[in-house]
């Protein structure tokens, strides 16, 4: 069973990595880009300013968006390895974070976990757009992921998650991975999913299937504080459901990555503009 | 105690329309609403086996406002929701007369099933068995609880008994017999006479429910027990007769 | 370990029992779904969903059923919205949450009856299944591993037994799967009572991506057996 409070950090060990990123943004000036107030890049996690990647929910073409692009160095997380990003969206600032390319987990010398750990803090008024590549847990691997949102009520947020279940052609490693978005202090949508050798019943038809990637849209705008979007099971392996509050949630199973992202925008273009890309 | 629990007394009069499949329960309920929509505020309760289809049909007919119309699903099993654990039902009449206070009957058809379902006391002051023509001469005569136990024995399409070879009197009679004076009501969508009596037959139960002179009977559990209770069976006929319209 | 109230096995057995009059009969727990889509064909499948499926939303309905039932033991029912808030957030199918309420309701209203509580009232107009078998577990005496092993006991009896109106097997070996996972139950009621009166925040939250797929497909299907 997992805890809410963020891992702590373990003893370090020889040759692991331990990183904390932090990263923040502030509103600019009316009709300006927002700014970037800090960017603190650590070891292997590297943040730079960015121009846009290519269509964005929310945000695309629009001038008033800071954009930041992660690089989780060459290869890893590698097994042991800690890393901790902070990323704090500051009142009325619009932020983007992307990655450079897909996050391969590896497994380490010792075989001890890695963790990445992630806390996003958004206030009122404030947009995030968190767009990141698919995260690939290599055969072996021992990896935690930990994503932690917390929306002040007039925030607004979209963002992705894509997991691939191994390399082409290899069974994954052990895989957690959990994301917990909290607005206004209350939970709105908190999904841990486990995958690997040491997770029981994820090839069930119940959980995974036979599917070797997974993952998610969760968007949510205070705008739907009335009543999020429609149902639609657009697919036989894709759903979109409102969540219990202003939310919905875009949840795809699919038998690779480019199959998964096909699935995940089909849903993503269903809510229309400014969602539609 | 909150109030899911706390309607008995004020409640509506709860009318199970039992019988197998396609013998016309819909049809009845759709007369009764037709007929009756003008003298009592109606709620009707459907329970169907794979589809939402009879609370459907009942839409369509336009015979209530449509949220007046509810499906219940059962499982697959439209015995057990109607006898053994009749909590769905009773929350969905319980609703029912919540949503739309005050309600002075409400109807709850079993999904289509075969001879030996009946409603529990639990769920509906009085209930309906609904066989026809149709399914064969025998059927009265073999009986079970519904046939010789319901509040009312209904025996449907009674025009068609000369394009399907049944003697309707002498099914009338097997029936009869099997209820030993039990009400029975032959009936016919082109006979209004047959259909006023069906609708005098509710009337009467009404008037007697809420005057407190309804007593509810159980016609009795299922097939296998059926014989085992028959003395209790035949005591429940003599009150079930106080407000038979025959 | 075992934290038993004043109630004993009987009592558990009750509440376990799938012949309790609380309408669960009319659901599968998402086969009903997961053999339409096609992703459950044999009995090999049908023990890798179960397993499955008791793993991710069963544990996170135990859990939620233990830190009901420790709250009600207390009589401190004052985050029990909190509790809804939370199993809310771990449950991203409408419709599986629509289910959940339901049989919450279904379950109260029998409770209501067959073992009057005044906490009972205390759970708002449509509280989720597990937090009235938790309220249920403390009003008959039992402990937060007891409402977590029946609710886990319930739902996965419950959708195995639909197996036989929906697949063709054989009921001995739909049966067999149940006992082999009995020591698997036995682990995850463990697991979930584990820290009852933690932070809701702290609850389980294994998810099921197909389970909640198939529930909003199942929810749009004109003909089916089962509610869920």
């Amino acid at each position: 069973m997992y805890v809410s409070s963020p891992p702590e950090m373990p003893e370090a060990r020889h040759g692991a990595m331990t990183a904390r990123a932090v990263l923040a943004s502030a509103a600019g000036p009316a009709g300006r880009a927002g700014r970037i107030e800090t960017l603190r890049s650590d070891g292997p996690l590297v943040l730079r300013k960015c121009n846009p990647k290519g269509p964005e929910p929310l945000t695309h073409r629009r001038p008033d968006a800071a954009r930041v692009a992660l690089a989780a160095g060459t290869a890893g997380p590698l097994g042991g390895d800690d890393y901790a990003l902070d990323v704090h969206v500051g009142a009325g600032s619009t932020l983007v974070l992307q990655e450079v390319s897909m996050m391969l987990v590896l497994p380490g010398p010792t075989g001890a976990r890695s963790r990445m750990s992630i806390t996003v803090n958004v206030e009122d008024d404030a947009t995030f757009v968190w767009w990141p590549e698919p995260i690939i847990a290599a055969h072996r691997c021992n990896h935690r992921h930990d994503m932690r949102i917390a929306l002040a009520p007039t925030a607004r947020m979209i963002l992705r998650e894509e997991m691939v279940l191994g390399r082409h052609g290899e069974a994954p490693g052990d895989f957690i991975s959990r994301l917990r978005v909290t607005r206004a202090g209350r939970a709105l949508y908190d999904q841990q999913l486990a995958f690997g050798p040491s997770a029981p019943g994820w090839k069930g038809a119940a959980v995974l299937g036979g599917g070797a990637a997974a993952g998610s849209i969760i968007a949510v705008d205070p705008g739907w504080t009335d009543g999020a979007p429609e149902p639609d099971p657009y697919h036989q392996n894709a759903a979109l459901t409102p969540l219990a509050g202003p939310g919905v949630a875009i949840g795809a199973v699919a038998p690779d990555s480019l199959d998964l992202r096909r699935l995940l925008l089909r849903g993503l273009n269903t809510l229309g503009p400014p969602w539609a890309i | 105690m909150h109030d899911e629990a706390r309607t008995a007394g004020t409640r509506a009069l709860r009318l199970g329309v039992a019988g197998p499949v396609g013998t016309g329960k819909s049809s009845v309920i759709a007369t009764l609403c037709r007929h009756l929509r003008g003298e009592f505020a109606i709620g009707v309760i459907t329970n169907d086996i794979y589809t939402d289809e009879d609370a459907r049909f009942l839409k369509s007919e336009g015979v209530l406002p449509e949220e007046r119309i509810r499906a219940v699903e059962t499982g697959s099993c439209p015995h057990t929701a109607i006898r053994d654990d009749v909590t769905m039902n009773l929350m969905a009449v319980e609703d029912m007369e919540r949503d739309f206070a005050p309600l002075d009957i409400v109807l709850v058809e079993s999904g289509g099933d075969n001879l030996t379902a009946t409603f529990s006391p639990a769920l509906v002051d009085a209930q309906l068995f609904v066989l026809d023509v149709a399914g064969g001469g025998d059927v009265a005569r073999k009986g079970g609880p519904g046939i010789s136990g319901a509040d009312l024995l209904v025996i449907n399409k009674i025009d068609l008994g000369e394009h399907v070879d049944v003697d309707v009197d002498r099914m009338v009679a097997d029936a009869r017999k099997a209820r030993k004076g039990g009400a029975i009501l032959p009936l016919s969508r082109k006979r209004p006479d047959t259909m006023k009596e069906l609708c005098d037959w509710v009337r009467a139960l009404h008037g007697s429910y809420i005057t407190g002179g309804h007593t509810p009977v159980d016609p009795g559990p299922m097939a296998p027990h059926h014989h085992a209770h028959d003395d209790g069976h035949e005591h429940g006929h003599v009150h079930g007769r106080g407000h038979s319209h025959d | 370990m075992r934290d038993r109230g004043t109630g004993g096995q009987a009592a558990l057995l009750l509440l376990a029992d799938g012949r309790l009059p609380a309408g669960g009969y009319a659901h599968s727990g998402g086969l009903e779904a997961a053999v339409a889509a096609g992703r459950v064909t044999d009995i090999a499948g049908l023990q890798d969903f179960l397993i499955g499926r008791a793993e991710t939303s069963g544990l996170i309905a135990a859990a939620f059923a233990a830190a009901a039932c420790s709250r009600a033991r207390r009589g401190e029912l004052s985050d029990m919205a909190e509790l809804e808030t939370e199993l809310d957030a771990r449950i991203p199918s409408l419709e599986l949450r629509r289910v959940s309420r339901n049989l919450g309701r279904q379950l109260r209203r029998a409770m209501d009856s067959i073992h009057p509580h005044p906490h009972f009232a205390a759970l708002g107009t449509a509280p989720h299944q597990p937090l009235v078998m938790g309220v249920a577990a403390a009003a008959l005496g039992l402990g937060p591993r007891d409402a977590a092993l029946a609710i886990l006991h319930e739902n996965n009896s419950g959708a195995a037994a639909a197996a036989a109106k929906l697949m063709r097997v054989d009921p001995f070996h739909v049966h067999a799967i149940l006992a082999r996972m009995a020591a698997r139950l036995d682990r995850l009621a463990d697991m979930a009572s584990a820290a009852p009166d933690g932070p809701s925040a702290d609850l389980a939250a294994p998810g099921s991506p197909l389970a909640d797929i198939a529930a909003e497909h199942h929810g749009g299907a004109d003909v089916r057996l089962f509610a869920s």
